[in-house]
């Protein structure tokens, strides 16, 4: 491992600044790392020419005194991100060789800061898992390694669906990365690698140029070693982009500012539900601990409710698939990606789109396409949206008795490869405590906290008002400072 | 109401229109590729239209006013809030594999169409609802053998789809209804009506029952019936082979068909054999649709007259007839026409210039009102020269025919060709003279009661002046000297 | 409300995807399991409650009618699996 591949988005651009190294000698070192790193499968797309290419680029903008805000950094970018001129996958094989002629909005503005793509990151298929083992071009690896007797000697997973992008930041072969979030895509993965991981409110982030899954969910974030590097990114991907009806016009603060301010006085809230649902006793405590953490450092723990929240794996299980059941109707063969052939019309769809999409986004086709159709649209999909409304109504008297809610990210801590993968259910249920958000629009941040017994980390989950990101920034900074989390994973890439 | 007459009685049709118009508007209703009609294939299509992964639509408002201001046009309501549906279906033209259209919630409830018929007689169609939708692409089958080729230019072109109710009962009363809407939406400006360029498509739906049932029938859809004429052939039809199903004790198939032109036929679709399940759910890239109040009632007072309103306007000022205002409002351009025409004349005396020889010139040469030879300018001098007695009507006509010939004024081919009206007694009683003194055994006929004589008096006198005794007075004259 | 296997083969059409017949009990097994799961929403009384399809409360923005798009063949077609001329192909389709 290199000095440059250690250190911060925050450090390294203090560092370019300082002229104690070069953008070039940061892509350099992580184009290394990167390629060091090939076993843990996190990048579908190594584009280490662009890199050199943009860092190159990036040195001479700083030489003329006209550097952007992250200027020099070298990313990993979620194959769900289209990408001009990069073939851009979805982790799924019905895109095929799929190269845009277009850049997304939030790769634009990184791009624009002046950042540097080292690639493209795997995920699951069409970012639906939470485990990374549903990509078409195999599981990326976590590069962490558990103590205990099951995850000894195993794979295990770096969570989903943005796994690529957590084990290339954990696993220091790429500074920060970008990921998106339909129900705990960034924050789950951030949680099981020990990294931060923050899903904006939606609307913050434009969607344009990002593969859909589910359009009213999905929302782009970034994933970063530290909460200042969160906020610096966040604000370079955040801003109101006309071409996204869903995009809202707000201005974007500068979060940065937000870092490392008193939090004396803020409440913050904890959910009584999600206490007595059976959740294991270490979960417990490090939530406990990370509470006790917020009030020693000034703020104010009060108890609130959110009695619906325990069915927003329902509701989600029936909205994500429906709008992706639609979503995903596209990939049919005729303008981009696989042709499968068949005798007739009919048959070229069927063939294509069977061979084309993996198990689990076929299993989610076949149930958005069952609760949206006739006769069972009232009881399911119209349903679910009646009860999202109680979900938010929930938050929403919530937010009347605090400024944040803190929780759990995830259920445990990271599984094996294989573990999990026979019953969807189980899978399903990792993103209990994130998937709320989604459904309700709410920004999230996942920080690191601590160990399991396992040896593997654990993140706390903070949710915010809409649009008030800046207290999320707050009170994740408080955390991360009383958490301290120093914790490498064994495998840091060039070591 | 026409019924049909079959082998054991008379059967009433029941006839729907579900119209799709396409908005006039510069740019698609979801992203910003252009809508004008014969561009090269694929030429007019956006990475939105063709559905690229990531792309997303974001409404044209102009669409949106149109459609307000058809709405309008059509006496209904305006939903403040409506809705974009997403309608789920695979095909080749259909990039996503949706269309966005407005399915529980659309932006303009019910109205009516009053149409007047024929036979003097005006019928009320309800409008059931009008909201607003994607065109599809154009899936061309017979360019290859075993290929078909798809051409995204339409895709995305936004539409209103129009839907009546099953109020209509004749085939003439289905193509008065597609006139009528035609001339609102131009009149509004809101579609071009062109069912050549594809601008206006009718779906049928009929169903037939025996007079006085008030049961409705199995109804077919038929689909995208490209004009007025084989709309009203196809209800012609289709209304026969129901009634030929119904009488020999068979059922009418709830289906699809096609107006085969060619065969004069209609047919059941294959490809739209299976039974769909569309799956319509709020389009989750797109919010609802809101409007103000006042921008609604704005956009009211900024309506043109509709042909109804200008309809009653020329019966009250200018005196005509229903029929003849029916016929100069059924057009904009005409109606316009018209008007100038007649703006400071003799409303009636313009109506029967422009519904009769102008619109028999405009037929035969095959030319509309807007490349007419003849000016409304132009017509108007000639109705002066009638007005102030310069000229008959009769000479008027040979006017008219030497303005569409020559292209020259009206006042000025009088001169040339010498016929201004001579309205100076002592020429025409020096005529009458003439005439009288060398029929003197007319004469006498017509004095011994022979009555009808009169029109061959009228008649020598009109040869000896070349058409140009002014009528009127000639009558008056000639009866004073036959009756002395 | 279980889905059978016919259930089964009708979604999967809808939504164009081939199940081979071996596989359809499998499959209908799988969705039932998580179909059934999802049950629990019957223990919230949602009477009066309104369906919420979308987060934000804002009204839809509006473009203007302008032109700014299309003319972009070769974009549109650079990825077409087949492609004649400049139309996208597919089996002929009989109406
Ligand atoms: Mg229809
Ligand atoms: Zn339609």
């Amino acid at each position: 491992m290199s000095d440059l591949t250690d250190i911060s988005v925050t450090e390294a651009l203090v560092g370019l600044a300082g002229k104690k190294f070069s953008a070039v000698e940061l892509a350099k070192a992580h184009i290394a790392a990167m390629e060091s790193a090939r076993a843990l499968n996190a990048f579908i797309t190594e584009t280490p020419k662009l890199a050199m290419k943009q860092a190159i680029e990036s040195d001479a903008r700083r030489a003329a005194g006209r550097a952007g805000a992250m200027d020099g950094i070298p990313l990993g970018i979620k194959d769900l991100y289209c990408t001009k001129d990069v073939r851009t996958t979805a982790a799924s094989h019905i895109l095929g060789e799929f190269t845009p002629t277009y850049e997304s909005t939030v790769t634009q503005k990184l791009f624009d800061a002046g950042c540097v793509m080292l690639g493209k990151t795997n995920l699951d298929e069409f970012a639906m898992g939470s485990s990374n083992i549903t990509s078409y071009f195999g599981p990326a690896i976590s590069p962490w390694s558990g103590k205990d007797p099951v995850k000894a000697n195993r794979k295990l997973v770096p969570g989903g669906s943005s796994g690529g992008s957590s084990a290339a930041v954990a696993g220091r072969f790429a500074m920060a990365a970008t990921g998106t979030d339909t129900g705990g895509s960034i924050r789950q993965p951030a949680s099981f690698t020990g990294i931060v991981g923050m899903k904006p409110t939606y609307g913050r982030c434009s969607r344009w140029g990002i593969v859909a899954f589910a359009s009213s969910l999905d929302q782009a974030g970034p994933m970063t070693r530290t909460v200042a590097d969160a906020a610096l990114m966040l604000r370079v991907m955040a801003g109101f982009d006309s071409k996204d009806s869903t995009s809202v016009d707000q201005a974007v603060p500068d979060f940065v500012t937000a870092l490392g301010t008193s939090i004396k006085g803020m409440k913050i809230g904890i959910p009584r539900e999600y206490r007595i649902d059976g959740i294991s006793a270490e979960i417990d405590n490090l939530w406990q601990k990370g509470a006790a953490m917020l009030r020693d450092a000034g703020a104010e723990i009060v108890e609130i409710s959110l009695p619906h929240t325990k069915y927003s794996l329902a509701v989600y299980y029936i909205i994500a698939p429906a709008e992706a059941s639609s979503n995903l109707a596209r990939y049919d063969g005729v303008r981009y990606g696989l042709r499968v052939p068949g005798e007739n019309l009919i048959n070229m769809y069927e063939n294509t789109r069977a061979e084309g999409f993996g198990k689990e986004v076929r299993r989610r086709i076949l149930i958005g396409t069952y609760v949206l159709s006739a006769g069972y649209y009232d009881a399911y999909y119209l349903k679910a949206q009646k009860v999202r409304r109680c979900i938010r109504n929930d938050f929403e008297e919530a937010f009347k008795k605090c400024d944040a809610i803190l929780t759990p990210t995830a259920p445990s801590t990271a599984f094996a490869i294989g573990e999990k993968q026979d019953d969807p259910i189980q899978m399903y249920l990792n993103d209990v405590f994130t998937v709320p958000l989604n459904l309700v629009g709410l920004p999230g941040i996942s920080v690191p906290v601590g160990l399991g017994s396992d040896g593997l980390p654990l993140g706390l989950q903070l949710i915010g008002r809409a649009f008030d990101e800046m207290t999320l920034f707050k009170a994740a900074s408080a955390l991360e400072k009383a958490a301290n989390f120093n914790h490498k994973p064994p495998f840091m890439a060039g070591t | 109401m026409a019924y049909v007459q079959g082998q054991t009685g008379e059967w009433e049709m029941v006839i729907g229109l579900e119209v799709h118009a396409q908005v006039t508007s510069n740019a698609k209703l979801f992203s910003g590729a252009a809508t004008e009609f014969g561009a090269a294939p694929n030429a007019q299509v956006s990475l939105v239209d063709a559905a690229f992964p990531g792309m997303l639509p974001v409404i044209n408002g102009k669409c949106v006013e149109q459609a307000v201001r058809t709405g309008l046009g059509l006496q209904a309501e305006i939903n403040l809030v409506s809705v974009f549906d997403r309608k789920n279906y695979f095909y080749a033209d259909l990039p996503p594999g949706y269309q966005i259209s407005q399915y529980k919630n659309p932006i303009v409830g019910k109205g009516e169409i009053v149409l007047d018929l024929a036979d003097g007689t005006s019928r009320t169609i309800g409008i059931t609802r009008l909201h607003l939708e994607q065109d599809a692409g154009k899936s061309m089958h017979d360019q290859s053998p075993n290929e078909t080729y798809v051409d995204l230019n339409r895709a995305g072109v936004a539409l209103m789809e129009i839907v009546s109710e099953p109020d209509m009962r004749s085939g003439e009363e289905a193509g008065a209804y597609l006139k009528k809407l035609r001339a609102i939406m131009r009149y509004l400006g809101t579609c071009d009506g062109n069912m050549e360029e594809g601008s206006m498509r009718c779906d049928v739906n009929l169903s037939m029952r025996r007079k006085g049932d008030t049961k409705l029938g199995t109804r077919c859809e038929i689909k995208n019936v490209n004009s007025i004429r084989f709309v009203q052939q196809a209800i012609e039809f289709e209304s026969h082979r129901q009634v030929e199903l119904l009488e020999g004790g068979n059922v009418v198939k709830q289906e699809t068909r096609l107006w085969d032109t060619t065969k004069g036929e209609t047919r059941a679709m294959r490809s739209k054999e299976e039974a769909h399940d569309y799956r319509y759910f709020p389009d989750p890239d797109l919010l609802p649709l809101k409007l103000d109040q006042k921008w609604v009632n704005d956009i009211k007072m900024t309506l043109p007259e509709l042909p109804d309103q200008k309809k009653d306007r020329f019966i009250r000022d200018y005196g005509l007839k229903s029929y003849d205002a029916m016929v100069l409002v059924a057009e904009r351009a005409s109606a316009d026409f018209f008007e100038a025409v007649a703006k400071g004349r003799d409303g009636k005396l313009a109506a029967n210039w422009v519904t009769g020889e102008f619109f028999g010139a405009l037929n035969k040469l095959g030319k509309t009102v807007n490349d007419s030879p003849v000016s409304a300018q132009a017509l108007g001098e000639l109705v002066d020269l009638i007005s102030n007695q310069t000229i008959s009507n009769r000479i008027a006509k040979d006017v008219f025919e030497a303005m569409l010939e020559t292209g020259k004024g009206a006042a000025a081919l009088v001169e040339e060709k010498g016929l201004r009206q001579v309205t100076d007694l002592g020429s025409i009683e020096k005529s009458i003279d003439e005439i009288l003194t060398a029929h003197a055994d007319k004469v006498a006929e017509y004095k011994s009661g022979k009555d009808k004589l009169f029109g061959f008096f009228v008649g020598q006198v009109m040869k000896t002046t070349g058409g140009k005794a002014n009528p009127a007075v000639l009558n008056e004259l000639l009866k004073k000297k036959l009756n002395s | 409300m279980s889905i059978d296997q016919t259930t089964v083969v009708k979604i999967a059409h809808l939504a164009r995807l081939k199940i081979p017949t071996e596989e359809q009990k499998q499959v209908a097994g799988e969705l039932n399991k998580i179909l059934e799961w999802i049950t629990q929403l019957d223990e919230v009384d949602v009477t009066a409650v309104e369906p919420m399809s979308s987060v934000n409360d804002v009204p839809l923005r509006w473009r203007d009618d302008i032109v700014t798009d299309g003319d972009k063949m070769a974009d549109i077609m650079t990825n077409a699996p087949a492609k004649t001329a400049d139309f996208f192909t597919v089996p002929k389709v009989v109406e």
